[in-house]
């Protein structure tokens, strides 16, 4: 993708910055002339609604950190003073809560977006890999934020989810003890647990911040991919991507805003827990200890493995796993569209998801334990079984030449599309 | 290979099949209160709080909660300011200053807590204070209350939730009926019929010492004694009043207490979503007008 640059100072100063410095040469390449797909959907514009998350939350995470007080003894109280007392807080502190949120909604139609099209395949595998490093300190920043506000729940959540490692004492007696207490600081969750957390979940955006930009970098390097899957061969099969992508991406980003905006005036707290309302108390727990709804899924694996060990191991792998997609998708087609026998299961993953999510927020006892397990069966056998098995039995459909010839039809002289065997899209590309 | 395909759509609808079988399983066995629902003037979208109905609901806080129940996260200024019961500011200032919990007054300038009796320093409360209930702190809320703590009120309508359950379906069906109808007020909902629910035990019931039966809380013994009753219900100050609507104008009250700024969030609320979708119109629009160049 990288190829001379079209970037043209315009003026004296700009021609002088570009000789020195020349960040605007950069932004123009990567975000104006930058050529894209012709033929991406809306799914390719949660990337730029998953910038706007980001930058959300850290702008209204530093707003609320001014009033904001990580004391044990202060942290509830001072949550309701901002939503009562601070300018605006009323609004500011539930777009943050709502954002959190939002932020997964788009990371999960993301990740699923690269999942059907075949995104974590050569040559974007580091791509990929960045993203998912991307999800975990999300996930972990998530969670850290959910603690801050101190009710019940996130007392609750932090005790359970830092218990977690106290299963390492099967593996040597006394280490997951002497992690645990590390990590609380003490001997039970307090202020001093309270205090880090809240450090941590100030740091960890701006480490995901800089992942993104690696992110970003790498998907500038590989090139977007597009539904069909095939690689840009030739200038039609692509568009500068500003105006084209721009406009697309800026009027997603708006449709996006408006169920945002739904759940900040009109339902804040429908997607958190009632229990996190009352102050936390360790000494009194709360009957069901559940988890905010985006963990819910990972949860819900946690809890259908007998051993705990065993059950922080599967948490853990369901997430590590995606690491090794590239590497257990055999297919050589891209794209789940021309994959007939592949698109079912990945239908059938997307419930299997659901349905551990589902799961995850039911009591544990039977029967849901049974079908947890049922469904954790089923998230692993997709990456274990199904990727390497269908990829090698599966005929793909016919691919269409090139990315002018899905949009268009048959197009008569399309340049170098007719070059490429269709089903070798997956090949190594010459730049 | 589509009988590959038919093997898979065949085990997708097996597992559904099984999971329906086995959700109607646990919807039996499920002990439910039906909660009655109340029609709030500040529910949906364009919710908002009925002034007279929080000042009505103010005086049942007054004359039967606050004995036992503290409100101290809402302060005297907050029942005068909009969007509230806005009570008038002169009223305001006296109910204040006759508070019967007073904030502490000490250490004075000799550095005394107490006065000469020993009795701790207090002063009258102002506008700026918090209302207070009458214990100091939780041991004295035991000691008085045989053991039980009567929880504070201020955030106690958004501390409790009616909760959708039952057949995976028909749940997953309610939570989106929920959002479709903005439907926020479980809080209010849930008190309200927990303070209409106190009844005798069924004859098989073992009551804790203590404790009193209500249908409406979870475990149905709670040891706060009824507050209200259809005998035993504050008259308003245009001489009406029932039971029920005790019971409904103090969970408006509390609902507001816990949220204060709903009425100026539901509206600038449609304000927002007024301007994403026009925006929204206008960019698909200018999106358009650009692709036709590329087609």
């Amino acid at each position: 993708m990288s190829g001379p640059s079209t970037y043209e100072p315009k003026s004296n100063v700009s021609k002088w910055f570009d000789e020195r410095l020349p960040v605007a040469r950069l932004m123009h390449d990567s975000f104006v002339a930058f050529p894209t797909p012709r033929n991406l959907n809306y799914l390719w514009t949660f990337g730029g609604i998953l910038m706007f998350c980001l930058v959300a939350q850290i702008v209204t995470g530093i707003i609320l950190a001014m009033h904001y007080v990580a004391n044990d003894q202060m942290a509830f109280s001072s949550v309701q003073h901002i939503k009562r007392d601070v300018n605006f807080g009323w609004l500011i502190q539930p777009m943050h809560a709502v954002g959190a949120s939002m932020f997964f909604v788009a990371v999960f139609i993301h990740i699923f977006r690269g999942l059907y099209y075949g995104s974590y395949k050569a040559p974007r595998e580091v791509l990929w890999i960045l993203g998912v490093f991307i999800l975990l300190a999300m996930m972990a920043t998530a969670f850290l934020g959910y603690t801050l506000p101190w009710g019940q729940m996130s007392f609750w959540g932090a005790t359970v989810i830092t218990n977690l490692f106290s299963s390492l004492d099967g593996v040597i007696p006394g280490m997951g003890t002497a992690i645990v207490t590390w990590l609380w600081g003490g001997f039970a969750v307090g202020n001093a647990t309270l205090n880090r957390f809240f450090s941590l979940h100030y740091l960890l955006p701006f480490v995901i911040f800089g992942i993104v930009i690696l992110h970003v970098w790498a998907l500038h390097v590989a090139g977007q991919n597009n539904p069909t899957g095939l690689d840009i061969k030739q200038p039609s099969d692509a568009v500068p991507m500003h105006p084209y992508a721009v406009t697309k991406d800026v009027f997603a980003l708006f449709v996006f805003l408006i169920p945002f905006a739904y759940f900040v005036f009109f339902m804040p707290d429908y997607l958190g827990h009632a229990d996190n309302y009352i102050e936390a108390n360790p000494l009194v727990t709360p009957p069901h200890i559940v988890p905010e709804w985006y963990f819910l899924p990972f949860y819900a694996i946690l809890r259908a493995i007998p051993s705990k060990l065993g059950g922080v191991i599967a948490m853990f792998s369901a997430i590590a796993i995606l690491l090794f997609v590239p590497w257990l998708d055999t297919s050589r087609v891209r794209s789940t569209k021309y994959r007939p026998i592949y698109r079912w299961f990945f239908w059938y993953f997307a419930f299997t998801c659901c349905a551990l999510g589902y799961l995850g927020a039911m009591p544990a006892e039977q029967p849901y334990v049974f079908w947890a397990q049922f469904f954790t069966f089923c998230y692993f056998a997709h990456f274990l079984l199904v990727m390497p098995i269908v990829g090698i039995i599966e005929t793909p459909n016919k691919l269409p030449r090139s990315i002018t010839e899905s949009v268009l039809g048959k197009v008569s002289g399309s340049g170098g599309g007719g070059q490429m065997p269709a089903g070798a899209t997956a090949g190594p590309e010459k730049r | 290979m589509t009988r590959m395909s038919n093997l898979a759509c065949a085990f997708a609808s097996a597992v559904v099949a099984a999971l329906a079988i086995a959700g109607r399983a646990t919807a039996a066995e499920d002990h439910h209160f039906e909660y009655e629902k109340q029609k709030w003037s500040f529910g949906g979208f364009f919710g908002q709080y009925d002034k007279a109905q929080l000042q009505r609901g103010f005086q049942v806080y007054k004359e039967v909660c606050s004995n036992c129940h503290a409100l101290d996260r809402v302060y005297f200024r907050n029942l005068v300011q909009p969007g509230g019961p806005e009570f008038p500011e002169a009223g305001v200032k006296e109910l204040a200053a006759s508070w019967p919990y007073k904030p502490l007054a000490g250490p004075n300038d000799d550095g005394k807590i107490v006065d000469k009796k020993g009795n701790l320093l207090e002063r009258p409360a102002l506008l700026s204070d918090p209302i207070l209930g009458p214990y100091r702190n939780e041991k004295e809320a035991k000691a008085a209350q045989n053991g039980a703590i009567p929880p504070n009120l201020s955030v106690m309508a958004k501390a409790r939730d009616l909760h959708n359950g039952g057949f995976w379906v028909t749940h997953i069906a309610a939570m989106g009926k929920d959002v479709v109808n903005g439907y926020q007020e479980g809080g209010p909902d849930y008190i309200y019929n927990l303070l209409l629910n106190y009844a005798e035990p069924p004859a098989n019931f073992k009551l804790g010492e203590g404790l009193n039966y209500n249908k409406a809380y979870p475990g149905n013994q709670i040891a706060m004694v009824p507050p209200l009753s259809k005998d035993n219900f504050i008259k308003y100050q245009d001489g009406k009043g029932s039971f029920e609507e005790n019971a409904r104008d103090v969970s408006a009250f509390l609902a507001w207490a816990a949220d204060p700024a709903l009425n100026q969030r539901k509206a600038m609320g449609w304000q927002v979503m007024l301007y994403l979708l026009i925006t929204c119109v206008l960019l698909y629009l200018g999106k358009k007008r650009v692709w036709a160049k590329a087609h």
